[in-house]
């Protein structure tokens, strides 16, 4: 039962309580950089969820082989390759999403949350467990972006599932004058300021 | 010459590598309290973006491309920016003690600066001669240090503002962020290459 306990924390941990966006402040350069667009957002966060699992695993795999002296060269080694990979994806099956999300892409293997996750618990804690905070960790990421994204993108396109005219449903009608100021780069700063005060209040408020 | 005075004006003002393209968001929120802490760390940058631009640049021109290894990129492009940091930590402590102190703490910061990684990709994917790339490298870093430099001012008075406690820290930060990245706006459609 205790080993059961130990398990779902680390799966939950992540998501809300850790939350590596707006409790820990990670990885903001995404975040704050794909989300004009929900499905922008939501694959971003896929992809930095997969990365960051497989990471978790091989490095909790070798960690007990890999010199604590080059242990950091060694971490970027492997998320590289990863990154690699869900790149080379991406551009196969997804190139629309590829092209949206364009240098970010690449970019997920400097993300510090990925690098703080295999250098904060994977490189100390058995596979199973790795692998569990890498999916809530990354859940969290996922949420935080997607949350985000569905503000920017109702008050900056007035639409939700964009900017594919097929996909996207427009919420107000024809009358409707988007506030563009949400979809260019100052409103994703203000945009993210409001929802970490709107977050801090909550978990004031709730005491988690 | 007319197209590199257009890259300088450009990453430094129009596309503002922190303000407008969103790369290097966490130097910028953590070292942007006090004024000193920003300097150096804006040095730091431009000595290390610089670098590894033109490395990474050589590397991609006569390595990569021609053994039809682009595939390697991120690999390769990250094991430099990594090694190079070190190299600079190790070199400038012989060389300069009293800059490497000035530096120190901030070098192997950089190494997960995503600006970094985002100028040594875009110069290659913009398909930018060297002689451009470097130039590139230097305008993108002055403009992180633009910014940066702003930002710390802006925050050291923002220390003695009254506020509500949930807005204070990052939130505030991130707002003020906003309005400033309202600012360069202005400059938006000035100049495209």
């Amino acid at each position: 039962m205790k080993q059961n306990n130990v398990y779902i924390q680390d799966l939950t941990r992540g998501i809300v309580k850790e939350n590596p966006v707006f409790v820990a402040l990670l990885g903001m350069c995404p975040v704050l950089g794909v989300t004009a667009f929900v499905v922008n957002g939501f694959g971003m966060g896929l992809a930095a969820t997969a990365v960051l699992i497989a990471a978790n695993l091989v490095v909790s795999l070798l960690r007990n082989y890999i010199p604590p002296q080059v242990r950091i060269p060694c971490f970027i080694v492997i998320i590289a390759t990863f990154v690699t990979i869900i790149e080379m994806v991406l551009q196969a099956f997804q190139p629309v999403l590829y092209e949206a999300l364009g240098v970010f892409v690449p970019l997920i293997v400097v993300n510090c949350v990925i690098l703080g996750r295999s250098e904060a618990f994977a490189s100390k804690k058995p596979v199973v467990r790795s692998f569990l905070d890498g999916i809530g960790v990354g859940l969290g990421f996922t949420l935080a972006l997607v949350i985000l994204a569905f503000f920017r993108e109702i008050l900056g396109h007035g639409t939700i599932l964009g900017p594919d005219p097929e996909s996207a449903i427009h919420l107000f009608g024809s009358n409707f004058e988007a506030m563009t100021l949400f979809a260019q780069p100052p409103g994703a700063f203000i945009a993210l300021g409001l929802l970490l005060a709107i977050v801090n209040m909550l978990m004031k408020r709730f005491n988690i | 010459m007319e197209k590199l005075l257009s890259i300088i004006f450009i990453y430094i003002f129009v596309e503002n590598f922190v303000l407008h393209r969103f790369f290097g968001i966490c130097p910028f929120l953590g070292v942007s309290r006090k004024m000193e802490t920003a300097i150096g760390m804006s040095m730091a940058v431009i000595f290390v973006m610089t670098m590894a631009t033109l490395v990474t640049w050589l590397l991609h021109t006569f390595v990569l491309v021609p053994n039809n290894l682009t595939y390697l990129q991120i690999v390769t492009f990250i094991l430099v920016i990594a090694s190079l940091v070190q190299l600079v930590e190790i070199f400038l402590r012989k060389i300069s003690p009293t800059l490497y102190q000035g530096l120190g703490i901030f070098l192997p910061l950089i190494t997960t600066n995503c600006a970094v990684m985002a100028v040594a990709l875009l110069a290659v994917r913009q398909e930018f001669s060297l002689l451009e790339a470097v130039v590139f490298a230097i305008a993108a870093s002055l403009g992180f240090s633009l910014a940066l430099i702003i930002m710390a001012g802006i925050r050291e008075r923002l220390e003695l503002a009254n506020m509500p406690d949930v807005l204070q820290g990052s939130a505030v930060t991130l707002i003020t962020a906003g309005i400033l990245s309202m600012a360069f706006l202005g400059f938006q459609g000035m100049l495209t290459l």
